[in-house]
């Protein structure tokens, strides 16, 4: 049976070089203004992740995910030797949002920054958990709705079936994004055990 | 019997989880459980019908995500009416004894409200008064607002019920393990908002186990006036031997909340992982506790959406600045709709330490509410302080207390019929602790029995209107002491009476007290301190000032309010550490051409302003745009394009560049300014798109080289846009996209600006595009960054 698990993660390790390269800078470029804005995001973040196991099984012009069905290619290709998967959510909560806003309207370089850092922690929480899987299972690379030729409507089967909203504060709006903004939803194909 | 009596004199138990029993029945994951209710009757009706056997009062409908986002309106009403029937036939069917009742189950719509999702606030109003209406409609006994993470979708919940129904409502709020909601709220937040706005019982549900959220039950028992309840997980879910087991059994899970009980939670139940097992144990654990009484708290709380502040012992400012009164620059501000300027007010105020921030934007000629309700909202997205709304205008009063995200402050109401007859009803509406000033019909008296006399009869006209003496704070008006002789005696002597005698709490303006004479700071800190000791709460202030803010510190510290004198220590070490740093950075100047080009290429924003307002007394102004900041910007903007700079530095030299232009602004006579001559460039975020970090760097930045930006923000519809190019004549007209689906949206306006503005140049840019597809979509140019932008309108500019 499938269940909803839940994962709180308390601390999620800083990758500095990835925050500069979101922030448009080269991987040597010092800017003290990064250290500053980490501080300031310190305390204030949170670490959730929502996440179920679905069997799936193709058939000649569909992949049944167990909670939707598709005809991407390109996913086919990534879960290709795959009997089952992982369709999780990840979220750093609002905050930083909050920040990004804040500094939008009175210091756009701090927006700027506060954005790089966000993109970076939510990434960074996605591979903490990819590789809390892998240590149990083999797992094909992440794969999001919006890449490749996956369509960003499968969004309304992840939330349905996630309650994004209720276990991690995650909702959904009209044009498929979601807020907090920074949040990544994802499929990982299993391969097979460890 | 009603639920409201029933739960005068009794504990009342509540269901359990009703998710995981539907899935145990065969509900699919991802399918709607509210459909059960007519697919599915029997398997409904059964799970209601052994609760209320285990021993349950109330019964939630299966109503959780009925709302009209999730159905059409038919579906909806027809699902609402079959869920309170299913609880009813189970009623009947139950063959225990006990009272029984049933809630219509409302909660999260599942979507953020704006300012950080794109769901407005009224909006989510209406979803919620759709549903409440159909409870009543189809008989449902009570409104059951639960699962609720974030403060401000609380509001909206309540507020539908408020206006749309006469029904007892309830309100359970979900906490995480680090004891606040999802968007942040803590529990003193949500104690404070929902008890001023008038509901019947409040408490936790959700997401823990019993043990896990005890602390935050304990902080509801220990703050809240009303009734607490308490329906908490069985633990988390985690899967063993292919079967979801909760970590927390009945009979443990049932000793856990009796313990909660026993401390004063008047209403029991469970959520996820709890079925009537575990309220049959509940039931039995808990048989024989009385229930306990519930105190009043007597707490002045405001908050905003992360915090409460109270007013107790420690002092509470209240930043002033935010008031045209006196400043030219903010009327200004206000009748040029420069958010932006008063926003920066908020912040700095809060850099300086104040805990509160009055919100005063009343100009005659400017359109009040409308003025005060985008302040309100723009200002609760840079700053977590709680706000007072501060006016006289009832209509702007309405509309910023029903927008403001938490518990505001008021200011003010006075002794006058009038003023509590249309005051009064808005506090007791939508909540919120009111400034009450001692004056009347007849004026302010000018004693302290005549001011303590007012403030009686405010009490008793409060009380009249249902609310709480510890939602009035009384401000006995700090008058120009160089005016009367008494008159700072006179506003302590009424202050000191009220303090002690009526227990209520008290605030001042009180820089009043120095109209007119010189030094005013050394009078109205004094004043301060002697209000402060004759009972003063809080104090309306400008935090600027130094003196001020010295004997707040030193106050405290001295009445035994800072220990060990930790934060005056602190306070006065700030200032020689910045002292010191001003002099440091002065010793390595001389590889650059000035202070001020030294300020703005590294980003100081700080430094950049001190030297323009030093040099301005020495300098011409437009010599310090010609051979000071332009010449700055240069050579940033050089070194960005050779990537010597990056975007973030770039950005950090045009902020510093903006605060010294924000300096030379200021000290222009009567607020006139050069931009009529400036060149006019509109620039947007397409329909549909909500991103605009993009398109705020390119203002920036195009700001800083001259440009008269006309910003229309972000989703903005192809026509209005046009409109705008049409009416103010510009030039250039810029439109940023970052998703994809998107720049159809920007074709439209493209091609709708080229049709009816054929002169007008578009320049588009944002991550989806490149220079093929601007071409396609029929854009004029297209620039990569902000600084190809500022050169092709330096182009065009010479052109036209």
């Amino acid at each position: 049976m499938n269940i909803l698990l839940q994962k709180n993660y308390t601390e999620i390790p800083i990758n500095k070089a990835e925050i500069l390269r979101y922030a448009g800078c080269k991987n040597d470029c010092e800017l003290p203004l990064v250290d500053e804005c980490l501080s300031e995001v310190k305390d204030k973040l949170f670490y959730k992740i929502c996440y179920r196991f679905f069997d799936v099984k193709f058939t000649e012009n569909e992949i049944d995910l167990g909670f939707a069905k598709t005809n991407s290619e390109s996913l086919r290709r990534n879960l290709d030797g795959c009997e089952k998967i992982i369709l999780f959510s990840a979220t750093i909560g609002i905050e930083i949002d909050r920040l990004i806003k804040k500094y939008n309207k009175i210091s756009p370089s701090r927006a700027l920054v506060f954005q790089a850092i966000g993109a970076e922690r939510v990434e960074s929480l996605c591979n903490s958990f990819n590789e809390e899987m892998s240590e149990e299972f083999l797992l094909k690379p992440r794969f999001s709705p919006g890449y490749g030729d996956l369509s960003l409507d499968i969004q309304k089967d992840i939330f349905n079936v996630l309650e994004c909203p209720k276990n991690i504060g995650v909702t959904l709006n009209d044009s498929l994004l979601m807020s907090p903004s920074k949040s990544v939803t994802a499929i990982i194909g299993i391969q097979g055990r460890k | 019997m009603t639920i409201r009596e029933y739960m005068k004199d009794n504990i009342v138990y509540l269901d359990g989880g009703l998710g995981t029993l539907l899935q145990a029945a065969g509900l699919k994951p991802g399918e709607r459980p509210e459909r059960w209710n007519i697919t599915h009757k029997d398997e409904v009706v059964k799970i209601h019908c052994d609760y209320f056997d285990a021993g349950s009062n109330v019964v939630c409908a299966n109503t959780f995500g009925a709302n009209v986002l999730n159905f059409d309106e038919k579906e909806l009403e027809e699902i609402i009416k079959n869920a309170i029937k299913n609880v009813r036939t189970a009623m009947k069917k139950s063959k225990s004894a006990q009272p029984k009742f049933v809630a219509l189950d409302v909660s999260t719509i599942g979507r953020l409200l704006k300012p950080y999702g794109d769901f407005d606030f009224e909006d989510a109003i209406s979803v919620f008064a759709k549903s409440v209406k159909l409870g009543e409609k189809y008989g449902a006994d009570l409104i059951m607002i639960e699962t609720m993470t974030d403060c401000y979708e609380t509001k909206a919940a309540v507020i539908a019920a408020k206006e749309n129904c006469d029904l007892p409502i309830f309100v359970s709020n979900a906490y995480g393990d680090d004891g606040k909601m999802m968007t942040g709220a803590t529990p003193e937040v949500m104690i404070s908002m929902l008890e001023g706005l008038g509901v019947d019982a409040i408490g936790v549900n959700c997401s823990l186990g019993p043990k896990a959220l005890m602390p935050v039950v304990e902080k509801y028992l220990k703050c809240s006036s009303l009734p607490v309840l308490f329906k908490p997980n069985a633990g988390l879910p985690r899967v063993e031997n292919g079967k979801t087991v909760f970590d927390v059994k009945a009979k443990s899970f049932a000793t856990e909340v009796s313990r909660a009980v026993k401390k004063g939670v008047r209403l029991a139940g469970g959520c996820c992982g709890t079925t009537p097992e575990y309220i049959c144990e509940l039931v039995k654990k808990t048989n024989g506790i009385l229930p306990k009484e519930i105190k009043q708290k007597n707490i002045t709380w405001v908050s905003s959406y992360s915090h409460a502040v109270e007013f107790k012992n420690q002092p509470v400012l209240i930043g002033e600045r935010i008031n045209p009164t006196g400043k030219k620059r903010f009327k200004q501000a206000l009748k040029e709709n420069d958010i932006k300027y008063i926003l920066n007010e908020g912040i700095n105020q809060q850099e300086q330490g104040v805990h509160i921030l009055d919100v005063n934007v009343g100009l005659p000629e400017i359109d009040e509410p409308t003025m005060l309700e985008t302040c309100i909202c723009e200002l609760q997205t840079v700053t977590d302080l709680p706000l007072q709304i501060d006016t006289s205008d009832t209509t702007a009063m309405e509309k910023a207390l029903r927008r403001y995200n938490g518990k505001a402050m008021v200011n003010s109401v006075n002794g006058k019929e009038e003023s509590m007859r249309s005051v009064f009803p808005l506090v007791k509406k939508y909540g919120g602790v009111v400034v009450a000033l001692t004056l009347d019909e007849n004026g302010i008296p000018d004693t302290v029995q005549g001011r303590v006399e007012i403030a009686k009869k405010i009490l008793a006209a409060a009380k009249e209107y249902g609310i709480d003496k510890k939602d009035i704070i009384f401000d006995t008006l700090a008058m120009t002491v160089s005016a009367s002789d008494s008159a700072a005696m006179t506003t302590l002597g009424a202050l000191k009476y009220i303090r002690n005698n009526l227990r209520c709490h008290t605030v001042l303006g009180v820089s009043n007290i120095s109209f007119g004479l010189p030094n005013r700071d050394a009078v109205t800190s004094t004043f301060f301190a002697l209000a402060l000791e004759n009972g003063l709460s809080g104090a309306i202030m400008n935090p600027y000032s130094y003196d001020m803010m010295k004997t707040y510190f030193a106050y405290r510290a001295l009445r035994e309010l800072d220990s060990s004198c930790l934060e005056y220590i602190d306070f006065a070490s700030k200032i020689e550490v910045n002292s010191a740093t001003v002099k440091v950075e002065k010793n390595n100047q001389n590889t650059y051409a000035s202070d001020l080009q030294k300020a703005i290429i590294k980003g100081l924003k700080t430094e950049a302003a001190e030297i323009t307002e030093k040099l301005l007394g020495e300098v011409d102004s437009l010599d310090i745009v010609n051979n000071e900041i332009i010449p700055a910007l240069n050579i940033v903007g050089e070194g960005f394009e050779k990537k010597t700079v990056f975007l973030p530095q770039l950005l950090m030299s045009a902020e510093s560049a903006g605060c010294a232009f924000e300096i030379i602004k200021s000290q222009m006579p009567g607020g006139e300014n050069s931009d009529a001559k400036k060149c006019k460039f509109v620039i947007a975020t397409v329909k549909g798109d909500i991103h605009d970090i993009g398109k705020n760097i390119v203002k920036l930045i195009l700001e800083n080289y001259g440009f008269d930006v006309i910003d229309l923000g972000k989703d903005v519809e192809p026509k209005t846009i046009a409109d705008t190019i049409k009416k103010c004549g510009a030039p250039l007209l810029g439109l940023s996209a970052l998703m994809t689906t998107t720049v159809p949206a920007m074709e439209e306006t493209i091609k709708l600006v080229h049709k009816e503005i054929p002169d007008c140049k578009i320049v588009v840019g944002g991550a989806v595009l490149n220079k093929e597809y601007a071409e396609q979509i029929g854009a004029d140019h297209y620039a990569a960054d902000a600084m190809e932008t500022v050169r092709y309108a330096e182009k065009i500019t010479e052109l036209v």
